[in-house]
């Protein structure tokens, strides 16, 4: 075999070089950064996206959004008992049965609806993963008293639980959102405990342990941040949830005693009694409640799927 | 009973004596994993644990370190890391001794490191725990590290994840966070089991090199005969929890005396056997062992064993014997070998 010509080993020397290279800017790719990547090729994660994002922009513009004012009573004249008057000019999906635009008061119970079910949801996270911090975190018999309560909460039909507590908190919006949040904090909990528990017994848990790294740092540093994308994900569906959840309590009546300000659920309930005349008014808010719902259940699902690590590459 | 002196210079750095790790389950008979194992290793030494799985080896490492779970778990001996006994020492004691004077490198590259944090935090992270650094010196001193253990580009990879390194690489990364803060002993359990062969022989020889290099007293748990003959000074071999062999590398390869660790010997596939030329395994598996107490665990399996393999007194348990000069033996009926030098051939001698 003769030897590699001059310009040939020269060549090969030019090309190893150039493998060696990394392309700039290829640094680390974060958790969140590739979690994101992946939803944005998502076709479902996208669906989901924008409608939340759609309904976050309704709300949060809805002054100008909304063709009327949501509080204004006309075309009371046409209101006669059996008769409430349908969509026409300056009234794209008419009035409700005492003569607001049905429109502008769906645009303005985005507001509510969506506070009460992110603020719920965030009350409910902080309390629950909280508990479910102490619980992973210590194990033993912290874990098992706190791990005890959580079941009693969670053997309380979630419904029946909010409404006992928005009775005795009184009713209004406030009661309503840490009802709801009571409701959330034992999922939360429980689930975080669990994810926590797995990973305490990691390798990489007991190879920090072994590098003689101090608890709390294991705990918060390593063991939190890989046991967070399941809760992240219920959050996201719990979002939903909290939604439904207003509306039924307010649809029962329990929610903001101020029954002219628009919300979803309350004008579900006040739509009732007009479900043979014009059932449209009963349909409209059902169908932002569903839409919304199913907007941040795709998200949440996607969401879980982006954050699987066994998906990561 | 005694362990043997190790190490060339002076005081061993670890000393480990009748160490016995037993798990207690309600309502189940306990199990004795480790059971009165004892030996020492010096600076710069390496000894390496060798043995089947479920042997032991690594519940003994777990010991050392006290990694062990408080419940259900009895640790009983002594192990004394440069002097001071570390067996019932506080936890908070423990903790300052990890990683600063004693480490470990795990089997699994990947799992061992946190997925979702940077390397650099992981190896920083180290470095601040056990020494009076600030974060910029830490930074300086991991992209240092990294590159000791042979990590090309280390500021580069100071920021990535786990999951953008190679395997070999991670495993790198681990030893350099093992080795961050210059600890007197080292423990690998068996660290290149999840790597391919030729990121094996590089890791080997970057254990070997830090070992020389620092003084570092190596314990390598093993179940490669090839890492062994590689790597280690002394090599004990574990079999169901207790030291059977012990010897120096180069007699145990040529004249392996415990029947078992010629089984070992003569398992290792062959390159210059023949095609179709069949294996030559130990018969039955490592769960076919007998109590100690009973006799010798091994002797179901074992091809020259004989009726006194089981002890008439029970309790009485087949002693570790002197066995030559730096050599140790677990048995009544040892492979003879030839005085001929032809004894090289273990494979041979052991059927």
């Amino acid at each position: 075999m003769s030897a590699l010509g001059e310009l040939k080993r020269e060549r090969i020397d030019q090309l190893a070089a150039r493998a060696g290279q990394v392309p700039e800017g290829e640094g680390g790719v974060s958790l969140t950064r590739s979690a994101l990547r992946r939803l944005r090729r998502d076709p479902v994660a996208i669906i989901g996206a924008v409608i939340v994002v759609l309904f976050l922009f309704v709300a949060a513009f809805a002054p100008f959004l909304a063709p009327r004012d949501p509080l204004a009573q006309s075309l009371l004249s046409d209101i006669r008992p059996g008769f409430i008057p349908g969509s026409q000019e300056g009234f794209p999906l008419g009035v409700d049965n005492l003569g607001r635009d049905l429109l502008s008061r769906l645009i303005y119970g985005s507001r509510q609806s969506l506070m009460i079910g992110v603020i719920s949801t965030v009350l409910g996270v902080i309390v629950g993963m909280a508990l479910g911090v102490l619980a992973g975190a210590f194990g033993g018999r912290v874990d098992t008293l706190l791990m005890r309560f959580v079941d009693i909460l969670l053997s309380i039909p979630s419904l029946l639980m909010a409404i006992s507590i928005s009775v005795l908190l009184g009713q209004n919006q406030y009661a309503l959102m840490i009802a709801i949040a009571v409701t959330q904090v034992p999922i939360f909990a429980r689930l975080l405990r669990g994810s926590m528990l797995a990973q305490r017994g990691s390798d990489y848990a007991v190879a920090a342990q072994a590098l003689g790294i101090r608890k709390s740092r294991i705990v918060f540093g390593h063991v939190l941040p890989n046991s967070l994308s399941p809760v992240i994900v219920q959050a996201t569906l719990s979002l939903a949830t909290a939604i439904i959840e207003a509306a039924a309590l307010s649809f029962l009546g329990l929610g903001d005693p101020d029954l002219a300000r628009p919300e979803w659920g309350a004008m579900l309930a006040n739509a009732q009694a007009f479900l043979s005349i014009r059932p449209e008014l009963a349909i409209y808010p059902a169908l932002c409640i569903i839409v919304v719902a199913l907007g941040f259940t795709l998200l949440g699902e996607s969401l879980r799927e982006a954050l699987d690590p066994k998906f990561r590459r | 009973m005694s362990s043997v002196p190790g190490g060339p210079a002076g005081a061993p750095v670890l000393e480990v004596d009748d160490l016995a790790v037993t798990f207690a389950r309600r309502g189940e008979q306990a199990t004795r994993a480790v059971d009165g194992v004892s030996f020492a290793v010096g600076a710069s030494e390496t000894v390496g644990l060798v043995g089947e799985s479920g042997c032991g080896k690594s519940v003994t490492s777990l010991a050392i370190m006290g990694l062990l779970p408080r419940r259900g778990v009895t640790v009983s001996g002594s192990v004394r890391l440069e002097g001071q006994e570390l067996i019932g020492a506080s936890d908070s004691r423990l903790r300052t001794l990890r990683g600063a004077h004693m480490a470990m490198v795990f089997q699994d590259p990947l799992s061992s490191l946190n997925p979702t944090v940077q390397i650099g935090t992981q190896v920083t992270e180290v470095l601040l725990e056990h020494r009076d650094m600030s974060k910029s010196e830490a930074a300086t001193e991991a992209a240092d590290l990294l590159d000791r253990v042979g990590i090309p580009d280390p500021s580069r990879r100071l920021k990535e994840y786990p999951h953008q390194l190679s395997g070999g690489m991670r495993q790198r990364a681990l030893i350099a966070m093992a080795l961050a803060c210059s600890p007197r002993l080292l423990i690998a359990d068996e660290p290149t089991t999840a790597l391919d062969v030729t990121i094996q022989a590089q890791i080997l020889e970057l254990l070997r090199e830090l070992v020389v290099d620092t003084g570092t007293a190596l314990v390598m748990i093993t179940h490669d005969l090839g890492v062994v003959a590689g790597l280690c000074d002394r090599v004990h071999v574990m079999y169901s929890g207790k030291i059977i062999e012990t010897a120096d590398r180069h007699e145990l390869f040529a004249r392996p005396r415990q029947p078992y660790t010629g089984g070992l010997l003569a398992s290792v596939p062959r390159l210059d056997a023949g095609r179709g030329t069949p294996l030559t395994p130990i018969r039955g598996s490592a769960r076919d062992a007998i109590p100690w107490a009973e006799g010798c665990a091994f002797a179901p399996r074992c091809d020259n064993a004989q009726d006194d393999c089981l002890t008439e007194v029970s309790g009485s348990v087949v002693p570790l014997e002197y066995d030559g000069p730096g050599r140790e033996l677990r048995c009544r009926h040892p492979l003879e070998h030839p005085p001929a030098p032809s004894g090289a051939t273990a494979a041979g001698a052991a059927r």
